[in-house]
């Protein structure tokens, strides 16, 4: 149930944030700091569910077969791979490190 | 309208006008490739333990990736289903600023913008606002759109159908796939050195947070990073660049 009420929530918000865009009139959101601190919000974010779900299992800091994937990943995102290329290398390069 | 001529950024040539088909093929390229790593998203929801049903209902309802990795993650973490909305939510705030940039682009009858709405995405935005007019930006626009709906839906199902197929998703390394499709969002952003100052502070943030706080507020913690970055970086510079785009 819980489950549910998270995806209900986060779908409404979504879908108006998305709405509230198109519908108001340019310039009420067109600030350049409102501007500024939206294109940097999902910078942090991004960046700290990366470092998160890369170095962390519940409370535990840890260094496992996931760090080698993303490093793997990161790789093929300097040698500008395609999107898909870079999730396949994380997915491969982790499975393979946990064969070892 | 200003964003024809100042957000030419996804790297198409634009010195010639896209044909039509020209249109068609980036929309249709930027629409597979993301629209696969939807099989991503429904294997690793269903290795967080959400339902068929949840899983597919995220991807219809949502339909911003990055928000619904976010949420899953959060939610197999044991987080509330508050702070992990939230989360999501925050992620998915960069859209209305999409929208803005869309709204005098495409230049939507009312009765159209609730439907076109729910496609206003990182990707499909990349696409329309590269093109020089607005006809070629409302078919790049409807195409990418369309393509990525339907197979991000599509490949979301196979996934959350062949995690249990596979069986322990761990040993496939397919826990890799949300936090390696965070990293390839965020590379792109790394331009300057504002951006790379915020994302270094949101790791540091999150990695002090995680062993201490509850599932869930770390993140959110972490979004501090912007506005404490943008203080100090405007405390440092003040109106110096006001004119320096991202």
């Amino acid at each position: 149930m819980t489950t549910w009420i998270a995806i209900g929530v986060t779908a409404a918000g979504c879908y108006l944030v998305k709405l509230l865009g198109l519908s108001v009139p340019a310039g009420v959101l067109e600030r350049p700091l409102v501007r500024r601190l939206s294109a940097l919000l999902p910078v942090a974010l991004l960046a700290a569910l990366t470092a998160q779900q890369t170095f962390s299992d519940g409370h535990h800091l840890l260094l496992d077969a996931r760090a080698a994937g993303l490093g793997a990943a990161a790789l093929a995102l300097v040698l500008r791979a395609p999107f898909l290329v870079v999730v396949a290398v994380a997915v491969v390069v982790t499975a393979g490190v946990r064969a070892l | 309208m200003h964003a024809v001529s100042e957000q030419i950024e996804t790297g198409t040539d634009p010195a010639a006008p896209p044909t039509d088909s020209a249109v068609v093929r980036d929309a249709l390229g930027v629409g597979v490739a993301v629209g696969l790593s939807g099989f991503a998203f429904g294997v690793t929801s269903a290795g967080a333990g959400l339902g068929l049903l949840q899983t597919c209902a995220l991807s219809l309802l949502v339909f911003t990736g990055a928000s619904q990795f976010a949420l899953v993650g959060a939610l197999a973490a044991g987080g509330s289903p508050f702070t992990a909305a939230a989360g999501a939510f925050f992620l998915g705030v960069r859209n209305a600023f999409y929208g803005l940039r869309l709204s005098g682009l495409l230049g939507l009858p009312r009765a159209v913008r609730p439907l076109a709405a729910q496609w206003v995405i990182d990707e499909t935005s990349a696409v329309a606002l590269a093109q020089p007019d607005r006809r070629t930006a409302r078919l790049g626009f409807t195409v990418a759109g369309l393509t990525l709906y339907v197979l991000w839906n599509l490949t979301t199902l196979i996934g959350a159908l062949g995690a249990s197929a596979l069986g322990d998703t761990d040993a496939w390394g397919l826990d890799a796939a949300g936090p390696a499709v965070f990293l390839a969002l965020l590379a792109p952003m790394l331009s300057g050195t504002v951006e790379r100052a915020v994302a270094g502070l949101g790791v540091l943030l999150v990695l002090l947070c995680q062993p201490v706080l509850p599932a869930g507020v770390p993140v959110l913690a972490a979004a501090l990073a912007a506005p404490v970055v943008l203080t100090v970086h405007g405390r440092r510079a003040r109106g110096a660049n006001s004119g320096e785009r991202r």
